[in-house]
């Protein structure tokens, strides 16, 4: 462990995989909160999963990852939003068919690019020891615009995840809000990606809030335990993965996952009990 | 107009509405006035749902019109307190009870996330008001039936609404507090029209000044009329003469 610190000292790889799981966990608690009290787990895949064909689009032209993984995820949620709110059945059809298409092109324009990718491996399941610094500095611009946004909009997403029938009735722009919510979800997808990747992001944005939602009764309760036990998950997945040398993104998954069966399972002992 | 002759202030003229081109309400004109407390009773499948999707202006009339205080519906919401079924909500959503009270006065411009200390007072003297000031912070899906309705009655009361419209208020909650929230609601009806949705006879006729019986068509009956006899009478003879009457 002490040679885990040392390393992480004097290693700015170590140092700017610390960071971002700290930014990814902040993003994630707050956001993952509203992705599981909404029931959205299924919409926020296939926003992340579009992703990948911005990935490729930037790839062949030459552009950094970052902005077409961003352009593609606010594109697919002002689309996979509006097919929600309009089309009044097919509409798991309808997310599913974009989810694959946008994995397809990225797989298109990947090959089509010039020379071997191995970042595909990094999109697909993350690669959080390759942050860049530069990409440090995104993600804290995203992080302080989802902060941001969501404290601004803070009563009225309640209101519209927890009833939007009466949201509508006290004219709430329903719509709008509905849309903003699934932009704040492809933004906070960008930021995840980055620590584990296209495939295993939804674990990552839905678990810890899960967790929390087992044990807290408000809302802001449930977003701040969400982000401490991210923080946990990610930054112990960081050490794990570094002392026994395998992939970051999938040990941190592992742990959420791990972590989630036994606290459902302890919840249901405890109300057996009661 | 006279003086005192009864003002009403919701009116269907001839209101069709079909659904896919079947017909689910038929020919509707029904009047209600001012401080009316209206039980619309009819069994499963009659269009009461539509009903009150006509009233919130969620769904539009295939013909005929609806005024609600001489507006549109969906032009009168903000006069209107609905309150509906408890059933609909997740009960896993972390809220506490006057925190969904306060959440009715939201507005587009309420920004960033703490309330005014208005609100939360007027939350809170609305939640003594039905007696529930004792649950103001524990968690909505932990109460009874009868307290839930309580806590959604108070959230549609905080706009101070001119009319109350709820479904089915006393779905699965026992006899007794089926009893009490009929009398609270006599007690709200002071100054508030109420018109609530049911299939259950029970109680309600003998709280209630008008009964409508829906079924596709709808009539209105004012129930002194329906039977000559005394509120007390109606109630004792049980739910009998409403089911013949409303072809229950």
């Amino acid at each position: 462990m002490s040679e885990l610190f040392l390393s992480i000292a004097t290693y700015t790889f170590l140092q700017n995989a610390v960071l971002a799981a700290i930014l990814a966990s902040i993003v994630c608690g707050i956001t993952g909160t509203f992705v599981v009290v909404k029931k959205i787990t299924f919409i926020s895949g296939g926003i992340a999963h579009t992703v990948l064909g911005g990935v490729g689009i930037a790839y062949y032209l030459g552009i950094p990852p970052i902005i077409g993984a961003f352009v593609f995820a606010i594109l697919s949620a002002i689309i996979i939003g509006l097919v929600k709110l309009k089309a009044n059945q097919h509409e798991d059809t309808v997310i599913s068919a974009l989810w694959a298409m946008g994995m397809a092109v990225g797989v298109i324009f990947m090959y089509l690019t010039p020379g071997y990718s191995a970042d595909l491996l990094s999109y697909l399941f993350g690669n959080i020891l390759m942050v860049s610094s530069t990409n440090l500095y995104i993600l804290a611009g995203l992080n302080v615009l989802i902060i941001l946004v969501v404290l601004i909009f803070y009563r009225q997403f309640i209101a519209i995840t927890y009833d939007e029938e009466q949201a509508r009735l006290r004219g709430l722009p329903v719509d709008f809000l509905y849309i903003l919510l699934l932009c704040i979800i492809a933004l906070t997808i960008v930021v995840l990606i980055q620590i584990v990747g296209i495939i295993l992001v939804i674990a990552l944005l839905s678990l810890p809030a899960a967790i929390a939602g087992l044990y807290t009764r408000t809302l802001h309760a449930m977003i701040l335990s969400a982000i401490g036990l991210g923080m946990v998950f990610t930054l112990s997945g960081i050490a794990i993965s570094f002392t026994a040398n395998i992939p970051t993104g999938a040990t941190i998954i592992i742990i959420c996952g791990l972590v989630y069966l036994i606290a459902i399972n302890l919840t249901r002992l405890i109300h057996k009990k009661n | 107009m006279k003086n005192n002759a009864p003002e009403p202030i919701i009116t269907f003229r001839d209101v069709d509405f079909s659904y896919n081109g079947e017909p689910v309400l038929e020919n509707i004109s029904i009047e209600i006035d001012r401080n009316d407390f209206v039980a619309i009773l009819g069994p499963n499948g009659a269009g009461k749902t539509t009903l009150i999707k006509l009233l919130l202006g969620f769904l539009k009339p295939s013909k005929g019109t609806i005024s609600i205080l001489g507006k549109t519906p969906v032009k009168a919401r903000k006069s209107i307190g609905y309150v509906p079924q408890y059933s609909i909500f997740d009960k896993d959503y972390p809220i506490n009870v006057v925190d969904i009270v306060k959440m009715n006065t939201l507005t587009s411009t309420s920004l960033f996330p703490s309330y005014k200390n208005e609100v939360t007072e007027k939350a809170f003297s609305l939640l003594q008001k039905l007696e529930i000031r004792n649950l103001a912070y524990r968690n909505f899906h932990e109460l009874s039936g009868g307290q839930k309705q309580r806590v959604l009655i108070a959230r549609a009361l905080i706009n101070e609404p001119k009319i109350l419209l709820l479904d089915e208020p006393t779905a699965s909650v026992d006899v007794t507090m089926e009893k009490d929230i009929y009398d609270t609601l006599k007690m709200l009806n002071m100054n508030t029209t109420i018109l609530l949705i049911t299939h259950d006879v029970g109680f309600v006729s003998s709280y209630v000044n008008k009964i409508c019986c829906l079924n596709r068509y709808a009539s209105m009956h004012s129930v002194a009329e329906l039977t000559g006899k005394s509120l007390f009478d109606i109630y004792s003879e049980d739910s009998k003469f409403l089911r013949h009457h409303c072809n229950l």
